[in-house]
């Protein structure tokens, strides 16, 4: 690989290889304040290609690729090479980890303790992790919360938070001296901008929590509230995870465990203040 | 760099003291690269290491201990559905190493369920997997017809709620090969498992993993099967040459031989040490990575992608063959 960094990401290290230096020039800025991986040695390898020597020039576009590949990974233009390497470490991710199970779903702390929100895309799970981070919460992640089948604590991974279309000028007016990456237009997903996480979640992205609620929250709805009972918590877990098949027991046990110490509950909102207000509420009662 | 990093570590686990951190990067981007990550953390179990390391191979190890059940499950489950019939079912490759407990299985990847029942009773075998939930996976036409003209197995069959592919095999070379081993001696002399499954008896695992890698394709994953070679020919090779030459496959057996002692220092017969004129380039073939576990090579890669469809049949029929996949392929672009 012609150009390559490293970085570490909660527990996870990260070698990631490109043929362009825009990639890592933008990834070495935006992760500047990241560790290395532990001992130097990643986790996972990356790797940014183009499909044939030439189109590293001609029309570049980014293939994606690392020590876990899926056969069909569309390309990218290469002025949305970020995104192509965030796509990768979350492919690997997804591929390859077993040592935690992994959950599709934002988290943020407070007191050592963990609020896990899971939906589908477009419920707001990163949006509303950004807007607690921007309240004071502590960040763990708005992709994946990593859970330890050994201690059932949560470990966070607080990459770059991908806000997307009308999240962005959402977060532009809530965080106006935070770090934003570059407005990538026309991604397969629209728009997207990366939002770098605070000082304290990064200071703090080594420190586990416990787990103390799990919210499924959905927009677009008058304000209302469920409790979601553990068998359904765990089906939609199961659901909500890349690896839980992987893991077999391991992933059976840490999830049941899980669901049955931890409450849940459903949230639909109409915007984001509302959620914002039942979310302190539900937690407070938690 | 190339993949003898990994080579060396299988081989001599001690020499990974000598690694920095650049080292142990790039020999687990070639252990994951070649499907070795799982074997080479049994090797290394217990060394002392860097932190990071010691955890990526313990996950390695776990995710090794799964796939091992999972495979181990499948057998299970095909001996259910064929056991009852009374034909023979001999397991290969991987999940028979596993089966018999044999050193090769240590961490090994295990990807499809692979068997062999006898040639008189393969329909019956596929209709009894059918009936048992497997189900066809390609369902061209032509594809189909080709499988059951000229190859050594049944078109493969995946189970529905499992999603796990099994291959039935009836020989171990395509019709098409000029090789022809003597499949009914492989399972007549092969060996009787408690559970009623059967493995080949040790000679002929080795004649079978040499045939797979040397006769028949274009030698992708060549450093794990040369692993497995090592690992059956340390535990036991006698008659291994009888037993080759009534196969037809002395030729792959000693290739395999020599290549194994090369890369990991196998024991093998005196008589057999040499290294031919092709040697080397079968070897630079099979180490053919980067630091990152990319391929590298390229015109050796694709000179030994053409000899193994060379070697899987005659000129002309290779012609048609590929003329009616490459306008299949033009078709549906």
């Amino acid at each position: 690989m012609r150009h390559a960094t490293a970085l570490r990401i909660g527990p996870i290290g990260f070698r990631i290889g490109s043929a362009w230096l825009a990639p890592i020039t933008t990834l070495n800025d935006l992760y500047r304040d990241y560790p290395k991986p532990e001992d130097g040695i990643p986790d996972f390898n990356v790797h940014l290609f183009a499909a044939r020597p030439w189109r590293r020039v001609l029309r570049p576009s980014v293939h994606i690729g690392g020590d876990f590949v899926i056969p069909d990974a569309a390309p990218l233009p290469l002025a949305q090479g970020l995104l192509a390497a965030e796509m990768a470490m979350n492919l690997q991710m997804a591929l390859g980890q077993r040592r935690y199970l992994l959950l599709h779903a934002s988290a943020v702390a407070r007191d050592g303790q963990a609020l896990l929100m899971t939906g589908l895309s477009g419920a707001g799970k990163s949006t509303l992790a950004a807007l607690l981070m921007a309240r004071g919460w502590r960040l763990m992640g708005d992709e994946f919360a990593l859970l330890d089948p050994v201690t059932g604590l949560v470990h966070a991974f607080p990459r770059l938070i991908s806000l997307k279309n009308q999240a962005i000028a959402v977060m532009e007016r809530a965080l106006p001296d935070a770090r934003f990456g570059p407005l990538l237009r026309g991604t397969p997903k629209g728009d997207i901008r990366h939002l770098v996480p605070d000082t304290r979640a990064i200071a703090t992205m080594a420190e586990p929590a416990e787990p103390r609620l799990i919210l499924f929250p959905s927009y677009g709805f008058a304000a209302a509230e469920r409790e979601v009972l553990p068998s359904e918590t765990f089906v939609r877990l199961t659901q909500a995870s890349t690896n839980y098949v992987a893991l077999a027991e391991r992933g059976f046990d840490a999830l049941t465990r899980l669901v049955r110490s931890v409450p849940a509950r459903a949230l639909d909102y109409p915007d984001t203040a509302t959620a914002l207000a039942q979310v302190e509420r539900l937690w407070d009662a938690a | 760099m190339n993949a003898r990093i990994l080579a060396d570590a299988l081989r001599d686990p001690a020499s990974t003291a000598t690694l920095d951190a650049q080292g142990w990067t790039a020999l687990f981007a070639i252990a994951r690269a070649e499907q070795l990550i799982g074997t080479l953390a049994h090797r290394l179990d217990g060394l002392p290491m860097p932190r990071a390391a010691a955890r990526l191979l313990e996950d390695a190890r776990a995710s090794a201990a799964q796939g091992r059940a999972a495979a181990l499950w499948e057998a299970e489950m095909a001996r259910r559905a064929l056991g009852p019939s009374g034909m023979p079912v001999v397991l290969l490759k991987g999940t028979a190493y596993v089966a018999a407990g044999l050193s090769a299985g240590a961490g090994r990847s295990i990807g499809d369920l692979d068997i062999l029942v006898p040639r008189e009773r393969i329909e019956e075998a596929e209709a009894l997997l059918l009936a048992a939930g497997w189900e066809w996976v390609k369902p061209d036409p032509y594809d189909d017809l080709y499988y059951r003209r000229w190859m050594h197995e049944l078109p493969p069959l995946i189970h529905r709620e499992r999603d796990r592919m099994i291959d039935v095999h009836h020989t171990i070379l395509p019709l098409t090969a000029r090789i022809a081993p003597d499949a009914a001696a492989l399972i007549a002399d092969s060996e009787l498992l408690a559970n009623g499954l059967r493995v080949l008896n040790p000679a002929d695992r080795i004649v079978h993993a040499a045939a797979h890698l040397f006769a028949d394709g274009d030698l992708a994953g060549g450093m794990r099967n040369l692993w497995d070679i090592h690992c059956l020919i340390e535990e036991g090779a006698e008659g291994l040459a009888a037993r080759a030459a009534q196969h037809g496959l002395t030729a792959a057996v000693r290739r395999a031989a020599r290549q194994v002692r090369r890369l990991y220092g196998t024991t093998i017969d005196a008589a057999w040490h040499g290294w031919d004129a092709a040697d080397p380039l079968f070897q630079r073939r099979m180490l053919a990575r980067d630091g990152w576990g990319r391929p590298t090579a390229r015109v050796t890669r694709l000179a030994f992608y053409l000899r193994g469809h060379a070697m899987r049949m005659p000129p002309a029929m290779l012609a048609r063959h590929l003329w009616t996949k490459w306008r299949k392929g033009a078709r549906s672009a």
